[in-house]
């Protein structure tokens, strides 16, 4: 079983494969997971109340949203079930969010309601007093999707799955009864394939099969805001829904910050700069929702692409014999990942796939994090290892012990941002300024790095040209 | 029991650590987060400290080191590699005066919550980040806050870049013009919204225009190309709303952008003491004397406001630890105002709120930078005189406000000479940990060779023109024994009548 690519969609899908007693394989071109859409996008775990009832998506995001607790609690994922609301302005609003309510109600969402805008000011005072009515959905969660897409990649990891990093697929090709996949200069066989690369998704699509659909990446920008901005709401805000989407959103996050964002800008697959109208557009637009978030506390923006298709729903099906496509995995792909993976899992067993579930299945994931431990406890971990006591990241009490553990894990970071992603240095207002080049020493000086080999993320992306002195 | 803890080791903790000992009190204790004292000092190797509180020009490593050896003299307690995680009041201390409790962590310091008397803030500030702007483009490697870039550089030895942009001219970013053009990059241009510079004049001067960097004022980065590494930076003048005028872009091939945007005071441990802090610049609000909002806890140096010279952080410092030993040491202690600091400036004391409320010095405007033939900005002092100097009149200087800027003058006419500032490579094993002085406190148990960078400094100006000379044979020099402050690396160097020193202990 061959797994391509490693973001959200194909750590799920490893996740599962690995509770049978398949020999599994994921191929994935970067240097390290969750380096596509996983990393940029809302955070958010949705109740449902969106997707067209009947489509794939609806049914897999509220499954998906339902799996997803009980996966981050054992695997010590950061997650939270803060509840969004959808806000209305206008009497069409209002219209719309009963249509929502509607839509939620036939796809299973639990406890949807509607608030007229009083009563949705007093459970979230934030909100701007134009807000008339509001569609609350208590399901809805925020979570930490590049956390998440690790703990189901090394899950499966602890349970058999191999990991190929660097390994881009270049060709596929049917031998007989089985595919043989030539990636990162190797070649691979296997009789059943799983296409979760994401963007990058129908571009695998095309070396098996006749394409069906077309690409429509939609880019979507966002302000990370400060801690000190982070109470400014408790629920994850939304306006209504268009033909973009589900709009610009306002919402905390599970490290405390403030989210807004995305707008959606149709472009190229990988372009993901952020630019002025963009950005200005997402201001003014969440503004509308909550007045007075301050802007001046942004310490970060960044950008994702959604793997759109014209499809309008995601396109999950047997492309070939024993290749299953995940293509158009676009919103809510993150909220929907362990449902696909079970959908996909179906779809390989009715494609003849044969295996049985493992008995020895490990399912059990724990991470120290130090600032979250009790006076107490702090105290006896720092006196049976020093290594705890010292802090590493300031604006986040990010320490050494924690770093070192991420080193330990079954996927070891090979960035700065790898162990931004796992042990969570450089992610708070200095923005790395303090950490960076402690992380950096790190690198060199224990990990035995050159000075050139330093990464701030991919492959690529150098963090220094050299050592002073040697320059001229 | 400590009588005052003071949080940071850097130039403002170290001097309000020595004045509160001298105003009496024993049992003090310093803080500080990194594995030394001295904090942003340390990676400040040029020169330019020191001439108002020394009234001589010294490297950040020699200021700092003047003042850890106060700390020595006066048995000042000091943590190393120990961070605060915690500020809080306690019950009373039985003179109607509340205990402070400072919850601490560190390798060797383990967790403890420790009480005192009073708290002195040290924290200093960090650097605005590009997040703070929301400047376009991509997110590539290569773009990092100067001050990340200047400990890259002078302490670890790495260079971030060969082609650089510096976006916004806050002092740090001019002087890392300078460090990356001696080091062998090439700077491009430095890019500032505002219609003047943010640093110093003498920084103008001696980072850019001696080294033909241009400043673009009015102008900033509108775009950011590469996926993985910088590859260009688009750069595009703004109108008077600091709006980018389409049309006017300037586009760079460079590798590193360079940001100066500013410093945001680091409050957010006092924010958790209930101290209060001044929205717009984040610093704490403080009265006369130095103490915060909260009984007991008194701030002085960058925490309080950002500061452009550590002369002038150094007094307030000295203000903070006077006070806080008076608080300690009498029962009634008196709110006094520091005739001399509140002439530095940067203060403005509101009798009506019984608070100093910090405001920015006017900033030079960018003309003045424009000299005629035969003008100079004098560098001697941060004061930054315009000089004219009258070759045909035996070197005539009009402008200057003393002496010093007469020699200035006429050293700027016929050889125009700086003192040059740099590192010099050390190949040794690490000391595993290193205690106050400066000697091994466990031993090294690893016998790899580091690369560690030393500052040094010439002892004396050398002319302009043979500067990039000096840079060139400073590469070539390898030490492999860990030398003292003051020892000579190079004597006579390029026959020059000066030496090349060691500028840290």
């Amino acid at each position: 079983m061959l797994v391509i690519g490693c973001g959200i969609v194909g750590a799920a899908a490893a996740f599962e494969l690995s509770k049978y007693d398949l020999k599994v394989g994921i191929l994935e071109r970067e240097n390290d997971v969750a380096l596509g859409a996983t990393k940029a996008n809302s955070a958010i775990i949705h109740g449902g109340y969106d997707p067209v009832p009947g489509s794939l998506m609806a049914k897999l995001n509220v499954r998906g949203s339902e799996l997803c607790e009980e996966i981050c609690e054992k695997l010590d994922v950061p997650y939270k079930r803060n509840g969004a609301m959808v806000v209305g302005f206008t009497e069409d609003d209002v219209q719309t969010l009963k249509g929502l309510m509607s839509r939620g109600i036939s796809n299973g969402v639990k406890g949807v309601m509607l608030l007229d805008g009083d009563e949705a000011r007093r459970r979230e005072p934030g909100l701007a007093p134009e807000v008339t009515a509001a569609l609350l959905v208590p399901t809805s969660a925020i979570v930490s999707p590049w956390e998440y897409c690790l703990a189901l990649a090394e899950t499966a990891m602890v349970n058999g799955a191999e990991l190929f990093l660097r390994h881009g697929v270049e060709n596929i090709e049917r031998d007989g009864e089985t595919w043989k996949v030539t990636a990162g200069g190797e070649t691979f066989e296997a009789p059943f394939i799983v296409n979760a690369a994401g963007t990058y998704a129908l571009k695998i699509h095309d070396m098996v099969a006749e394409r069906k659909h077309t690409e429509k990446s939609k880019r979507g920008e966002y302000f990370l805001l400060d801690k000190a901005e982070g109470t400014r709401v408790g629920h994850t805000i939304f306006q209504c829904p268009n033909e973009n989407g589900k709009g610009v959103l306002v919402t905390p996050t599970v490290h405390g910050n403030l989210l807004v964002g995305p707008n959606a800008q149709p472009v190229e697959w990988d372009d993901t700069a952020n630019t002025t109208e963009g950005l200005n557009f997402v201001r003014s637009t969440a503004t509308r929702s909550v007045k007075d978030i301050d802007f001046r506390k942004s310490i970060r923006n960044f950008a994702g692409i959604r793997a759109t298709t014209d499809a309008d729903d995601f396109i999950i099906e047997e492309a070939a014999p024993g290749f299953v496509d995940c293509c158009g995995i676009c919103s809510p792909g993150l909220s929907a990942a362990p449902a696909i993976a079970e959908y996909v899992t179906d779809l390989l067993f009715k494609a003849g796939m044969q295996a049985e579930t493992k008995e020895d299945f490990k399912m059990e994931r724990r991470r120290i994090r130090f600032k979250e431990l009790s006076d107490e406890e702090k105290e006896q971990l720092v006196r049976e290892d020093p290594a705890y006591g010292r802090v590493i990241c300031r604006c986040e009490t990010i320490t050494e012990g924690e770093i070192r553990d991420c080193f330990e894990a079954p996927i070891p970071p090979v960035s700065l941002d790898g162990v931004k992603r796992r042990a969570g240095t450089g992610m708070g207002r200095c923005q790395g300024g303090f950490c960076g080049p402690r992380i950096s020493e790190l690198f060199v000086e224990d990990f035995g790095k050159t000075v050139e080999e330093v990464l701030q993320d991919r492959d690529g992306s150098e963090m220094f040209t050299g050592r002073t002195k040697e320059v001229r | 029991m400590y009588d005052v803890i003071v949080i940071g080791g850097g130039p403002a903790g170290m001097a309000a650590a020595c004045a509160a000992h001298a105003g009496g009190l024993k049992n003090i204790l310093i803080v500080e987060r990194d594995v030394e004292l001295g904090g942003i000092l340390n990676q400040c190797i040029h020169n330019g400290f020191g001439l108002r509180y020394f009234g001589e020009e010294l490297t950040g490593p020699e200021y700092a080191s003047r003042f850890i050896d106060r700390v020595k003299e006066a048995g000042i307690q000091v943590m190393l590699d120990t961070m605060v995680l915690d500020l809080g009041t306690d019950e009373d201390d039985g003179n109607g005066k509340p205990l402070k409790t400072v919850t601490v962590v560190g390798r060797e310091t383990g967790f403890r919550k420790l009480k005192a008397r009073s708290v002195i803030l040290a924290m200093g500030c960090r650097e605005r980040t590009r997040g703070a702007i929301n400047t376009p483009g991509m997110r590539p490697a290569g773009i990092l806050t100067a001050g990340a870039a200047q400990r890259y550089v002078n302490v670890d030895g790495y260079m971030p870049g060969k082609r650089v942009v510096i976006l916004g001219s806050g002092d740090i970013g001019l002087i890392m013009a300078r460090r990356m053009t001696l080091e062998g990059a090439k700077v491009l241009a430095c890019v500032e919204v505002m219609p003047y510079c943010g640093g110093l004049a003498r920084n103008v001067v001696q980072c850019l225009n001696d080294f033909n960097i241009p400043l673009y004022l009015s102008h900033t980065v509108t775009d950011i190309k590469g996926k993985d590494r910088v590859q260009q930076v688009v750069v595009s003048k703004v109108d008077d709303k600091m709006k980018p005028i389409p049309g006017t872009e300037m586009y760079f091939d460079c590798d590193t952008l360079l940001l100066s945007v500013g410093l945001i005071p680091e409050n957010e441990l006092s924010l958790k003491a209930g101290i209060k802090v001044d929205q717009k610049s984040n610093g704490t609000v403080v009265h006369e004397n130095m103490e915060t909002s909260v009984e007991g806890f008194f701030a002085c140096g960058n925490v309080a406001h950002v500061h452009d010279l550590v002369d002038n952080v150094t007094r307030e410092a000295e203000l903070a630890g006077r006070s806080a030993a008076e608080y300690v040491l009498t029962n009634y202690y008196t709110m006094w105002v520091n005739q001399q600091l509140m002439k530095s400036g940067t203060y403005r004391y509101n009798r009506k709120k019984g608070e100093i409320q910090h405001f920015l010095p006017p900033s030079p405007d960018g003309a003045a930078f424009k000299m005629g033939e035969n003008e100079f900005i004098c560098t001697s002092c941060p004061r930054g005189c315009h000089l004219k100097v009258y070759p045909d009149q035996n070197y005539r200087v009009t402008g200057n406000g003393c002496p010093k800027g007469r020699i200035y003058g006429r050293n700027e006419m016929t050889t125009p000479s700086r003192v040059v500032t740099t590192t010099v490579r050390l190949r040794r094993k690490a000391d595993a940990v290193l205690n106050l002085d400066g000697e091994n406190a466990s031993p090294a148990t690893d016998s790899t060779l580091y690369d560690f960078r030393v500052p040094a400094k010439t002892s004396g100006p050398i002319p302009k023109t043979r500067i990039m000379e000096l840079m060139e044979l400073v590469d070539k020099i390898e030490l492999d024994e860990r030398p003292a402050i003051g020892d000579v690396i190079v004597k006579d160097v390029l026959g020059l009548g000066v030496d090349l020193r060691v500028t840290k202990r």
